[in-house]
């Protein structure tokens, strides 16, 4: 039995494949220069790691899904997936749209 | 007229527009704090340059869900005219006021300096004034302007002439070298559907007295001034 406030939910937000990083590219291209040329691509991303307080796995998951969706992510650019416990959600293309808000 | 300039945490161009509409245009200027929830007094929003809380996150990201921004939304959506200039810009496309998002600059260095931008749509309440294709020599001052959106997207803005302003060279030209951080399209501000919301990356408010280098961006304020005067102040609702 898990006690509340011990699930941590893991967060990964990254550039979708088809959005251009840039930060991504300098750091490759300081790879090369290091003399690592089998580093065929770098994209950059952002990791997030959330406390929550909740009773299951699955509000976890619920919970860091609306969060990274609404808050973490740009769905206009960025795509994130989530690890909660063992569990893992891939989430390619975010679509909830929690204000109404067309983007 | 009521210009209301937008004060988030990390602003840092909120002077500059309040200096632009009260010194320079003689007009009326509500600062107005984001954690603050009315716009009803106010004929036209700016949303002003700067790095609001930080820019922790993503830009605009965290400024998206300031209380004042449930009025900024009730302003545009009864039609009063809004203007996001740089990270202003932002917070609208977080919003979801206006499309796209940015990008890290191409080159990944902030860019501070004159540009020109081509005006290319003049019914906005912003370029009622200005005529097709003029040039405007205003500043750039931004880390993160790369604008970006799918392509199906961007060819849904072209087909509605959503794109107002793209980086172009002296004469009006939208080429690749006059493409200061890698925009798609050269743009540099598009509008919402209605076309009273508009965003962009250049600074007009720093462009407002000739003697501290340009006053080209003046005729984006005095656009809505006309456009107001022509059309009567909103109702408060």
């Amino acid at each position: 039995m898990i006690q509340e406030g011990e699930l941590k939910a893991r967060v990964f937000v990254t550039l979708k494949p088809s959005v251009f990083d840039p930060q991504g590219r300098a750091i490759m291209e300081a790879l090369h220069s290091l003399g690592y040329d089998q580093a065929a691509d770098v994209r950059q991303g952002k990791y997030f790691l959330l406390d929550l307080n909740v009773p299951s796995v699955a509000d976890a998951e619920k919970m860091a899904a609306e969060i990274a969706d609404r808050v973490l992510a740009n769905p206009v650019i960025e795509s994130f997936k989530i690890e909660v416990a063992d569990a893992t959600i891939e989430v390619a293309d975010a679509t909830i749209d929690v204000d109404g808000a067309a983007k | 007229m009521t210009f209301a300039v937008v004060v988030f945490p990390g602003s840092n161009c909120d002077h500059e527009a309040q200096y632009m509409a009260e010194t320079v245009l003689g007009q009326q200027v509500r600062m107005v704090w984001h954690k603050e929830t009315s716009l009803s007094d106010v004929d036209v929003v700016i949303l002003p340059g700067g790095f609001s809380h930080g820019d922790y996150l993503r830009t605009g990201a965290i400024a998206r869900f300031s209380p004042i921004m449930g009025a900024v939304k009730a302003f545009a959506e009864r039609g009063g005219p809004v203007i996001g200039i740089c990270n202003g810009f932002q917070i609208l496309q977080e919003s979801g006021l206006l499309p796209g998002a940015m990008l890290r600059n191409r080159d990944l260095r902030f860019h501070c300096e004159y540009i020109s931008i081509r005006v290319d749509q003049t019914d906005t309440p912003f370029t009622t004034l200005c005529t097709p294709g003029q040039v405007l020599r205003v500043p750039i001052s931004h880390g993160e302007g790369n604008f970006f959106a799918e392509t199906s997207v961007i060819d849904q803005l072209e087909k509605d002439r959503r794109v107002i302003f793209r980086y172009s060279n002296v004469h009006g030209e939208a080429i690749e070298a006059a493409n200061p951080n890698g925009s798609v399209a050269n743009i540099a501000g598009v509008c919402n559907e209605r076309r009273n919301v508009v965003g962009l990356m250049p600074h007009p408010e720093r462009a407002s007295e000739r003697r501290l280098g340009s006053d080209d961006g003046l005729i984006l304020f005095r656009s809505a001034m006309d456009a107001l005067a022509t059309r009567g102040a909103l109702q408060a609702v």
